[in-house]
C-alpha cells in the first residue's frame, strides 16, 4: 500500500518520541489499544498548572506506519493547547491531515482515544472534572 | 530508480522468471503461433509438439507419466479442480473431506463452497510446529470420507507435512489424497506416486517459470482417479480442463521444470546456508527473535521470524523501499486479524503481528542477505525505540498483567 508523504515523513522522523514521568501529578498518560490488535499507543501530556496549557507531549506506539504517524501528529497538535482545545481534536482531522485511507481510519480513532485517555488521567490525578 | 538497492526476498509470493525460460518461450508468441488443438496443419503440430515436450519435462520432474499432467491457469485453479472435481465425481460414495486449518485459501475457500453444497469438511488443527497429527487424521477418517487434502509445504512458514505417512494412512483406508504442492515442486524432490499422493496442484511461477500456467497431477493407475471438469468447452486435457492451451506459458513451465530438475539439489544447499546465515544473524544481533514453524521439517529457502514487540507492517515500512518480503501482520485488511496460519500454530496474535517471512530464491546473493540482515535489524531497533510495549518489557512489566483496551 502506498502511504502519503506526510505519513512517511512522520514515520521516518517521528516527533516527540519519549516518556514522561507517569507519577508526576502534572502528567497525564493514555495507553490505548492492545498488542493482539496490532496497535498500542501511549500518549502523555504535561500540563502547566498555572496556565492549564499543555506544555509538552510525548508518545510511543507499537503499530503500523499510520498509527505511528497519527500519534506523532497528535503530540505536535497538543503542544500549546488548553485541555478544552485538546478535547476538540477529532480523529477526522487526523485522517484529513495525513490523507489516511479508509482501512487506516482506526489509527486516527486510536490517537483520539489516546488524547482523551491522557486528559482523563490528568484530570483524575488533579481532581478536576 | 538507479542507485537504490533492491533486494527481493519474497520468492514464496512469486519467483522471477529465469532468463533461460523467457528465451525458450519467445518463439511461441510469433514464430510458432499455432493452437495445440489444431490437428490439421503444421502450426498446430508444432504447438502440440512443444506442449508434449513440456508435459514430459514436468512429468519427469515429479516422477509421473506425462498423461497424468493436466494444464491449468495456476495452482488456485488446480486446487479448485481437484476438490470440486473429486467431490462431484465421488459424492455418491461419500461427502466427507479432511483438510487442515493452515492450508492456502484456495483450498479453504473451495472447501467452504463445497460445504454449502452439502459436503462435510473436517479441518485438522496443527501443533506448535505447524504439523498435523497423524493419529488425529486417521481418527477423522470415516466411511463417508472421499478425500484428504493436505499441502506439501506451507507458504508462510515453509513447514513440510509428513506426506508419505499421510499417503500410507489414505491408502490403508481407501481414501484419495490430494496435496497442494505449490511451494514444494521445483525446490525439493516431490514425487506424488512414491508418496501415495493421487492428485497434486502446482504452478509455474513459484519455480522460475511464467505466471498464468499451472498443473494438476491426476493419478492414472492404482488408483485411476477421475475429476469432473469445472470448465466446459472443447474437451482439452482429456476432458478435464477445456480451454485453448497457453502454449508459450506451458513451454516456459516445461523449461523451468527441466532447469529445476537439474539444479534444485545444489540450489537447496546454497539457499539453506544463506537462510541459516540470515536466521542466526538476527538471533545474534537482536533479542526476542522467535522462529515460527518446525525447524527440522521445512523448506530450505524460507524462514518466518517474529521480532517481538514490534508490529510487522510498520517494521516493513522502515526498509520496504529496498527489501521485498511479507509480514504475517494483516494491518492493511479491515479485519485487523493477523495471519491465520501463524495463529493456528498457537503463536498468539501479538507474535503473529510481529512476524516477517523471508523467502529466498535462485537469484538471491550473499550480498543480499548481508544487506537484509543490517537493514532489518536497524528497522527493528528503530521500531522498538518507538514501541511502548518494548519499553515495558525492558522495565520488567508483565505484559499479561495489563488490561488492554481491545478495540
Amino acid at each position: 500500500m502506498a502511504y502519503s508523504e506526510k505519513v512517511l515523513d512522520h514515520f521516518k522522523h517521528p516527533k516527540n518520541v519519549g516518556t514522561l514521568d507517569k507519577n508526576d501529578s502534572t502528567v497525564g498518560t493514555g495507553l490505548v489499544g492492545a498488542p493482539e490488535c496490532g496497535d498500542v499507543m501511549r500518549l502523555q501530556i504535561k500540563v502547566n498548572p498555572d496556565t492549564q496549557k499543555i506544555e509538552d507531549a510525548k508518545f510511543k506506539t507499537f503499530g503500523c506506519g499510520s498509527a505511528i504517524a497519527s500519534s506523532s501528529l497528535a503530540t505536535e497538535w497538543l503542544k500549546g493547547k488548553s485541555i478544552e482545545e485538546a478535547l476538540k481534536i477529532d480523529n477526522m482531522d487526523i485522517v484529513e491531515e495525513l490523507a489516511l485511507p479508509p482501512v487506516k481510519i482506526h489509527c486516527s480513532v486510536l490517537a483520539e482515544d489516546a488524547i482523551k485517555s491522557a486528559i482523563k488521567d490528568y484530570k483524575t490525578k488533579n481532581a478536576l472534572s | 530508480m538507479a542507485g537504490i538497492k533492491k533486494v527481493y526476498l519474497d520468492n514464496n509470493a512469486t519467483t522471477p522468471c529465469d532468463p533461460r525460460v523467457v528465451e525458450a518461450m519467445l518463439p511461441y508468441f510469433y514464430e510458432h503461433p499455432g493452437n495445440a488443438a489444431s490437428r490439421s496443419h503444421p502450426f498446430g503440430w508444432e504447438a502440440e509438439g512443444a506442449v508434449d515436450l513440456a508435459r514430459q519435462q514436468i512429468a519427469d520432474l515429479i516422477g509421473a507419466d506425462e498423461k497424468e499432467i493436466i494444464f491449468t491457469s495456476g495452482a488456485t485453479e488446480s486446487d479448485n479442480l481437484a476438490l470440486k472435481g473429486v467431490y462431484e465425481m465421488y459424492v455418491r460414495k461419500g461427502n466427507h473431506i479432511i483438510t487442515a486449518t493452515t492450508e492456502h485459501k484456495a483450498i479453504l475457500d473451495t472447501c467452504k463452497r463445497l460445504e454449502k453444497q452439502g459436503a462435510e469438511i473436517t479441518y485438522l488443527e496443527v501443533n506448535q510446529e505447524g504439523l498435523i497429527d497423524l493419529k488425529l487424521l486417521e481418527a477423522a477418517i470415516k466411511p463417508t470420507t472421499i478425500l484428504v487434502s493436505i499441502m506439501w509445504a506451507n507458504n508462510e512458514t515453509g513447514v513440510i507435512q509428513p506426506i508419505k505417512e499421510i499417503g500410507e494412512i489414505c491408502a490403508r483406508h481407501g481414501v484419495l489424497f490430494m496435496s497442494d504442492a505449490t511451494q514444494a515442486v521445483g525446490k525439493i524432490p516431490v514425487n506424488p506416486r512414491e508418496n501415495g499422493v493421487h492428485l497434486m496442484a502446482f504452478t509455474s511461477h513459484k519455480m522460475y517459470g511464467p505466471k498464468g500456467v499451472g498443473a494438476l497431477y491426476v493419478s492414472r493407475k492404482d488408483p485411476r482417479v477421475k475429476v469432473t471438469a469445472q470448465m466446459d468447452g472443447g474437451g482439452h486435457e482429456r476432458g478435464m480442463r477445456s480451454g485453448t492451451l497457453n502454449v508459450p506459458g506451458i513451454v516456459g513451465f516445461g523449461k523451468a521444470a527441466a532447469i529445476a530438475k537439474a539444479e534444485m539439489a545444489d540450489e537447496a544447499i546454497r539457499l539453506s546456508a544463506l537462510r541459516d546465515k540470515l536466521e542466526s544473524g538476527f538471533m545474534a544481533k537482536l533479542e526476542e527473535v522467535y522462529l515460527n514453524g518446525a525447524k527440522s521439517h521445512r523448506m530450505p529457502h524460507v524462514t518466518n521470524l517474529s521480532f517481538k514487540h514490534v508490529e510487522g507492517e510498520g517494521l516493513m515500512m522502515t526498509f520496504n523501499q529496498n527489501i521485498a518480503l511479507s509480514s504475517g501482520s494483516a494491518c492493511t485488511s479491515a479485519s485487523l486479524e493477523p495471519s491465520y496460519v501463524l495463529v493456528a500454530l498457537g503463536l498468539g496474535d501479538d507474535l503473529a503481528h510481529s512476524s516477517l517471512r523471508f523467502s529466498l530464491g535462485r537469484f538471491t546473493t550473499e550480498e543480499d542477505i548481508d544487506y537484509a540482515l543490517e537493514a532489518v535489524s536497524e528497522g527493528v531497533n528503530h521500531m522498538r525505540n518507538l514501541s511502548p510495549i518494548w519499553e515495558m518489557y525492558k522495565e520488567g512489566v508483565d505484559l499479561n498483567s495489563i488490561v488492554w483496551e481491545t478495540h
